[in-house]
């Protein structure tokens, strides 16, 4: 499948920060491709170099066969984007602003459809100072869509949201994907990425520590944990190989008459994945 | 074409449904004549009082309306992230500015008819000397002031500052440039400061086609300052105006 986007080595400096250091993946056409990262991972950096809004210092990057780092009018008619933190005019309906951004466009969508895609219909005539956070954020998200664009960016669309909402966002972004839009998505939630993702980067200090479909990361991870309790101390082991080490701790109990007392055996969670590949204070050994 | 009108279109709805921007930029300017024009005697240096200050009142429009309103306008944007947004759009920066700046003379024309008719109406004041040459004043008022607007919006990082400090450029400026009444017996200082600033001679210029009947031409030097301001803010924002919020 041909790709939307493509990254390689690509890299950013503020000052003395290196903020990307060598960052590569790319994106097939209708996928939904995750980035997941803590705050100051690069997350925002990567997705704004490739939204055209920063040069990089190093590396090349393609989107959509176009250079971003020269956002030209012919890639901008083919994205939408939606920003981290961004307003949109309080004064105009949810109606007059998707309005107004479809003129932009050559080709935009049909302004009540998109209203009524992310369930603005009953505000289509309210002003969006009256908007609700999580409406404000729909509003977003409308009027990213409402140019048609084949590629979409979401920074981080459900950060601040109540569960319902955030069952919402992804209800719409599945929709969105099952159009065949392609979406690259920054989030820090790992059930987001995990719900509505079919590919994930984990970002960390500005390069990628792992990459593949949550699945593949749980799998990846290899670790198997192994709990219990000795004279009342949680004993914690951590092992690639749980049935040696089962055995060994089983035999040594039983010579002794012991019990293992609470023993718990346990598969790691995406987020003990995660947690394990962020944490700076973990070795990267496997 | 189609995009810049759409955009001016959509640039004059947000203006006037935006009331705190309407009041200051659109009503203040009435609201000064009617006031200055009930306590000034009947003549000032020869002329009709309410002649002076209708040209006066024209000078400080232009300043309040195309340099104070487009300065506050998009830095407020700037900062909101809705230029930011802008930015991923097909629409140009140079659509999108001059649909701004086209929206900001349609404002401005729109005070000139109606300072017109209330000096006209409500005071008896006379009507432009010169109907050809006032029009292009108020062009050239709005383009030089907008130049100076974009230079300023430029140079002011916050979205909290920037009424402060565009009124405190404001007020002294048309103070000491003679809206509100003659400066003939101010301090030499004072009258030093007021032969640089761009609305004394913009003044001089309304005063000229309004008062005389002079062609929009007649004064090469005070033309040359007008424009001269208004090139100097454009290079300014040329060189360090941003599209991205400076405090996030």
């Amino acid at each position: 499948m041909p790709s939307a986007i493509v990254v390689s080595e690509l890299r950013k400096t503020y000052g003395r920060t290196e903020a990307l250091r060598g960052v590569s993946f790319d994106v097939a056409e209708g996928e939904v491709f995750g980035l997941l990262g803590p705050n100051g991972a690069g997350k925002t950096t990567t997705v704004e170099i490739l939204e055209g809004y920063r040069a990089r210092d190093g590396g090349e990057a393609t989107v959509l066969g176009h250079d971003p780092g020269t956002a030209p009018k012919a890639l901008r008619e083919r994205i939408g984007v939606v920003l981290q933190q961004s307003e949109l005019s309080p004064l105009l309906t949810v109606r007059e602003t998707h309005k107004l951004f479809a003129g932009y466009y050559a080709r935009p969508r049909d302004v009540d459809e998109v209203v009524e895609l992310v369930g603005l219909g009953e505000k289509r005539d309210a002003r969006v100072k009256t908007l609700s956070g999580g409406q404000k954020r729909r509003l977003d998200l409308g009027v990213a869509l409402v140019g048609n664009p084949e590629l979409v960016f979401l920074d981080e669309p459900t950060t601040g949201f109540d569960p319902a909402a955030r069952r919402a966002a992804w209800d719409m972004i599945r929709a969105l994907r099952s159009l065949g839009t392609t979406i690259l998505l920054t989030t820090h939630y790992l059930d987001e990425a995990q719900q509505l993702a079919d590919r994930v980067a984990v970002l960390r200090n500005g390069e990628i520590v792992r990459m593949g479909t949550p699945a593949e990361l749980i799998g990846d991870s290899g670790l198997t944990e192994i709990r219990y309790r000795r004279d009342g101390e949680l004993v914690r082991v951590e092992t690639t190989d749980p049935t040696r080490v089962l055995n060994e701790l089983t035999t040594e109990a039983l010579a002794d008459e012991r019990a293992l007392e609470q023993l718990e055996v346990r598969r790691p969670t995406l987020e003990d994945v995660y947690l394990e590949l962020v944490d700076e204070t973990v070795d990267d050994a496997e | 074409m189609t995009t810049l009108l759409h955009q001016l279109r959509f640039e004059q709805k947000v203006f006037w449904r935006s009331r705190e921007a309407a009041v200051f930029i659109f009503i203040f300017p009435l609201l000064l004549y009617a006031l200055l024009g009930s306590v000034y005697g009947d003549e000032i240096d020869g002329i009709p009082a309410v002649d002076v200050l209708l040209v006066g009142l024209f000078g400080y429009g232009a300043a309040t309306t195309a340099f104070g309103g487009l300065a506050i306008m998009l830095v407020i944007r700037r900062e909101a992230g809705i230029l930011k947004r802008l930015r991923s759009t097909p629409l140009s920066a140079s659509v999108y500015l001059l649909a701004v700046l086209l929206s900001t003379l349609t404002t401005f024309a729109l005070q000139s008819v109606a300072l017109l008719a209330l000096g006209g109406i409500g005071f008896g004041a006379s009507m432009p000397a010169n109907w050809l040459g006032f029009a292009g004043a108020i062009v050239l008022g709005v383009a030089s002031f907008a130049g100076l607007g974009f230079g300023a919006a430029a140079l002011i990082r916050s979205a909290e500052g920037v009424s402060a400090v565009v009124n405190v450029v404001i007020l002294p400026m048309a103070f000491l440039s003679g809206s509100f009444g003659p400066t003939s017996d101010f301090p030499a200082v004072l009258q030093a400061i007021a032969d640089v600033l761009p609305l004394t001679y913009f003044l001089d210029i309304v005063n000229g086609v309004y008062l005389d009947g002079d062609s929009l031409f007649a004064d090469p030097t005070a033309l040359a300052v007008v424009i001269a301001w208004g090139v100097a803010g454009l290079l300014v924002a040329l060189r360090r105006f941003g599209w991205m919020p400076r405090e996030r």
